[in-house]
């Protein structure tokens, strides 16, 4: 959804990036807030996707720290979403989509051929606007991933990681007792904690998440919203999220994106209370977006 | 429509908007029409129904007779000195004289029948087929068959549709009078006290007046044609002399046609009015003795244990000749004779009166058995309608259909997955899908030529063989396939590709793991179209010779057969009313796979869907 409205809403000009008043400013008019994260876990460079003949993104220049939760905020259409796609090559799957710039997990550059596809998105996980459960158990749901990486030697392994994998998604308690029933019976909420539990059952160095409370009701999110808080001491995060209020709540640094720019990026108090950039000023006292 | 506009764009509505008179006509207006739709809905539904149950009811109450047959159980001398007298087993066996065994059986029933034609006829009620099922019996157990004194063998089809009541309408009259046989064999009289025959006379002259109703339109038709043609002629004459050179022999030639076709229309009118006033004089003297003939209705008397032909008839007698010898002379009262209409004239019907009067004998022995007719289900093709069975054919379908299901569902499955997940979208992949759909409304005739010109031809395939069958016919099903299921891959949504990707499955892995499954029950319900259509086609098999006469079963795809759609074509062609009937049950044996299919079909769906 998010990728078609970006298409959209880029076909028109990108605002000229407008000067902000102080702080550092990147080539692709960024305004870095505050100093770039201590420990990098994944660097965006120069980053440009085009879908067909369209722009969506336009030089984003991004590090996403290790071990912290990176929010991407922004109104539809922005980007944000093509960006986080971006970091695990699901715009691969899209076959207009086109990016250049580079993109590094460590040191490695995720678009370099010699990349395998399948190995980066065991390493970078990823959990959906919507719940998608596989239509299968519970157990099956988990045990997808670790299974075709052959990640377990034999079965006990593989409960052991299912069962690991469901309680740090916080859900083992809810469904121990049902494993075998299937996923897609269980709640809205418990099927996102599901989807969390399928994603870091590969254990995964970085964990995408887009939109993932967005079909959730406020009970559910704040669920979730715990369990990214406690996940964040094992893993890197990035958020796409419509709720200020969540990526205020759960995130250490937040990326503004507008019109297929970075706009903003810096420690998430300072971009809620002081913003640097107009633009990132008019979004989060909700004069537009 | 502008007070509308303002009102609503003025933010204060018109309170009577949707209350006021007009508002209440549009809403009735409004719920009028969808009234009206519903109607034309219901009255669709219930035209196609009504024309459904006609069409099954036709069909199946064509088909029931089918469904049963009559067996006559015959005396037989299957004893060891007839068949092979000095025990040499089965060469010997196989080659004894069935045909006179069969044929003395028969004939032992009718010792009077002792003319050629009659003999002939007594043979002529049992299946010609009857030699062979001995045969059969005999060598597939010598032990048990050997020494049997009686054999049940399948009559004829006439005689089986005559047990039927299939062949013409019939009455009895019950006699009043005291009846008189002038002898006992040969060309007798029968004299009744009372008027026992006029009824019957009565009949056969309403049967005159009708005939001379008929040759007096025929006369007239004649008559018309020769005024024409004198007239033809006289404009021929006229114009004659006129005529350039270049064209009198043309003329000549008309002339001579037309004079030539006045002379034989003068003769046939001559004919028919000599025939109209010879059928008018008769029919109109009532009470007066006629004489029978085969475009008559039959009348035969039942009399002392025998019965008499009526060649003349009066009012109180006939006079006839001896079908079943009398017992005697004697005079028989009341219910000891009976007189019996048989109201088909004989040249109309397959049965004549002899054979008629033969197979009522054989049913007072009681040796006429009714049975469900297993041999419909369990033979082949056969050119003796009694003796044609849809095995062979339903055999041959299911090779055919094994051969289809092989090729086309894996080979339609796997290029329907290729085109919908893997191929790239460019001009070349969108030839293919184009092409795909224009070869789904390809004639299947045209799949036939192919499958002529290809697999027998050019790569010398076995002609009229299931194989070959099935290979055109997945050809034919391929596009369906692979049409039902793209839409079924299509439909399975993306949110279970990216989850799947999302935890770094493969693009094979995704589509295996994950959309397959959840596309098979469109995948299936499409296969199952594509098979049902492949079963019910006919005009492609005929092509590549599925249409020949097979009366072998077949044992392997390679051997030849036919298939239910052509053998049902083929029969269809037969004139013989039992072929008629068994046309309408191999369509209901048809049919019943066809709705085991889709059963099928539904239960897989069934089950697959609960287990995801």
């Amino acid at each position: 959804m998010s990728t078609t409205q970006t298409v959209q809403d880029t076909s028109a000009a990108p605002a000229a990036p407008v000067a902000p008043p102080n702080g550092d400013v990147l080539p692709g008019g960024t305004t870095i807030t505050d100093a770039p994260p201590k420990s990098v876990k994944m660097k965006g460079v120069d980053v440009n996707v085009f879908y067909g003949d369209k722009q969506a993104l336009f030089d984003i220049n991004l590090d996403v720290g290790e071990r912290q939760v990176t929010s991407l905020i922004g109104p539809s259409g922005c980007g944000k979403s093509t960006f986080l796609r971006c970091l695990n090559r699901m715009n691969d799957t899209i076959d207009i989509a086109r990016m250049d710039g580079t993109i590094t997990i460590g040191d490695q550059d995720i678009y370099d051929p010699s990349i395998d596809v399948v190995e980066l998105r065991a390493r970078v996980g990823m959990v959906f606007q919507k719940p998608n459960p596989f239509p299968k158990s519970i157990f099956e749901n988990v045990a997808y991933g670790p299974r075709i990486h052959g990640l377990a030697d034999n079965k006990n392994d593989l409960e052991e990681i299912v069962v690991t994998s469901l309680q740090k998604a916080g859900l083992f308690e809810e469904v121990k007792d049902r494993l075998e029933a299937p996923g897609t019976g269980l709640s809205g909420g418990q099927q996102q904690r599901l989807c969390i539990a399928r994603a870091i059952a590969t254990s995964p160095e970085v964990l995408l998440m887009d939109e993932p409370c967005s079909a959730l009701d406020p009970i559910a999110t704040a669920k979730v919203e715990e369990l990214i808080d406690e996940l964040r001491e094992n893993y890197t995060i990035v958020i796409v999220t419509h709720s200020m209020q969540q990526a205020a709540r759960v995130s250490q640094r937040t990326a503004f994106f507008h019109l297929g720019v970075l706009v903003e990026v810096g420690a998430t108090d300072q971009i809620f209370t002081n913003p640097r950039d107009s633009r990132t000023r008019d979004y989060i006292t909700g004069r537009f977006g | 429509m502008t007070d509308i506009a303002s009102a609503s764009s003025g933010g204060s509505a018109d309170p009577d908007l949707h209350t006021s008179d007009a508002a209440r006509r549009r809403l009735k207006a409004r719920y009028a029409s969808e009234f009206r739709f519903k109607m034309y809905g219901i009255a669709a539904v219930l035209t196609a129904g009504f024309f459904l149950v006609l069409l099954l009811s036709t069909i199946v109450g064509q088909a029931l007779p089918a469904f049963v047959s009559h067996q006559v159980t015959i005396p037989v001398d299957l004893s060891q000195e007839t068949l092979d007298p000095d025990n040499q087993g089965e060469s010997v066996l196989r080659r004894a004289n069935y045909d006179a065994v069969v044929r003395d059986g028969i004939r032992s029933l009718y010792p009077f029948a002792e003319s050629r034609d009659d003999r002939r006829t007594v043979s002529g009620l049992i299946s010609s087929g009857s030699a062979v099922r001995v045969r059969d019996a005999v060598l597939a157990d010598p032990n048990g068959t050997i020494g049997q004194t009686s054999f049940t063998v399948p009559l004829d089809d006439t005689a089986d549709l005559y047990f039927k009541d299939q062949v013409s309408d019939e009455r009895r009259v019950v006699p009043t009078g005291t009846a008189t046989p002038t002898g006992t064999q040969g060309t007798i009289q029968v004299l009744s006290t009372a008027n026992d025959f006029r009824g019957l006379l009565a009949d056969v002259k309403d049967f005159l007046a009708q005939d001379a109703e008929g040759v007096e339109r025929e006369l007239a038709g004649k008559e018309r044609s020769l005024e024409r043609a004198i007239l033809d002629l006289a404009s021929y004459q006229t114009r004659l002399p006129d005529v350039a050179e270049s064209r009198r022999n043309f003329f000549e030639d008309q002339i001579n046609i037309l004079e030539r076709g006045i002379v034989s229309l003068n003769r046939d009118i001559e004919n028919l009015t000599a025939e109209l006033a010879d059928l008018q004089a008769r029919s109109q003297t009532a009470g007066a003795e006629e004489a029978l003939s085969t475009a008559l209705p039959s009348v035969l008397v039942e009399i002392n244990g025998g019965v008499v032909k009526a060649s003349r008839i009066s009012a109180t007698g006939i006079e006839g000749e001896v079908i079943i010898p009398l017992q005697s002379t004697a005079a028989a009262v009341g219910e000891a004779w009976s007189i019996r209409e048989i109201v088909l004239p004989e040249r109309n019907r397959k049965l004549d009166d002899r054979s008629i009067v033969y197979l009522d004998l054989l049913a007072e022995q009681d040796r006429v058995e009714r049975t469900f007719n297993t041999v419909f289900f369990t033979s082949g093709a056969s050119r003796e309608a009694e003796l044609a069975g849809i095995w062979g054919a339903v055999v041959g379908s299911f090779f055919t259909m094994i051969v289809t299901l092989s090729l086309a569902f894996p080979l339609g499955v796997a290029a329907a997955i290729y085109l919908e997940e893997f191929a790239p979208k460019n001009r070349f992949t969108q030839i293919i899908e184009v092409n795909i759909n224009n070869l789904a409304a390809v004639p299947s005739i045209v799949f036939g030529l192919l499958g002529l010109a290809v697999f027998l031809n050019v790569f010398g395939m076995p002609r009229s063989a299931p194989i070959v069958g099935g290979m055109v016919l997945a050809l034919m099903t391929l596009p369906t396939i692979i049409i039902a299921s793209r839409a079924a891959l299509r439909a399975v949504p993306p949110s279970i590709r990216e989850g799947a990707l999302g935890v770094g499955a493969s693009k094979l892995q995704t589509v295996l793991h994950h959309v397959l499954p959840l596309a098979m029950p469109g995948i299936l319900t499409g296969t199952i179209i594509g098979m049902a259509q492949a079963l019910g086609e006919t005009a492609p098999l005929l092509m590549i010779g599925m249409v020949a006469f097979i009366v072998d079963v077949p044992s392997t795809p390679l051997d030849p057969s036919t298939v239910m759609p052509v053998q049902i074509f083929m029969w269809a062609d037969f004139p013989e009313v039992l072929f008629r009937q068994k046309t309408s049950a191999a369509i209901l044996v048809l049919l019943a796979f066809l709705i085991t299919m889709n059963a099928l079909a539904v239960i897989l769906r069934k089950r697959f869907e609960r287990r995801w």
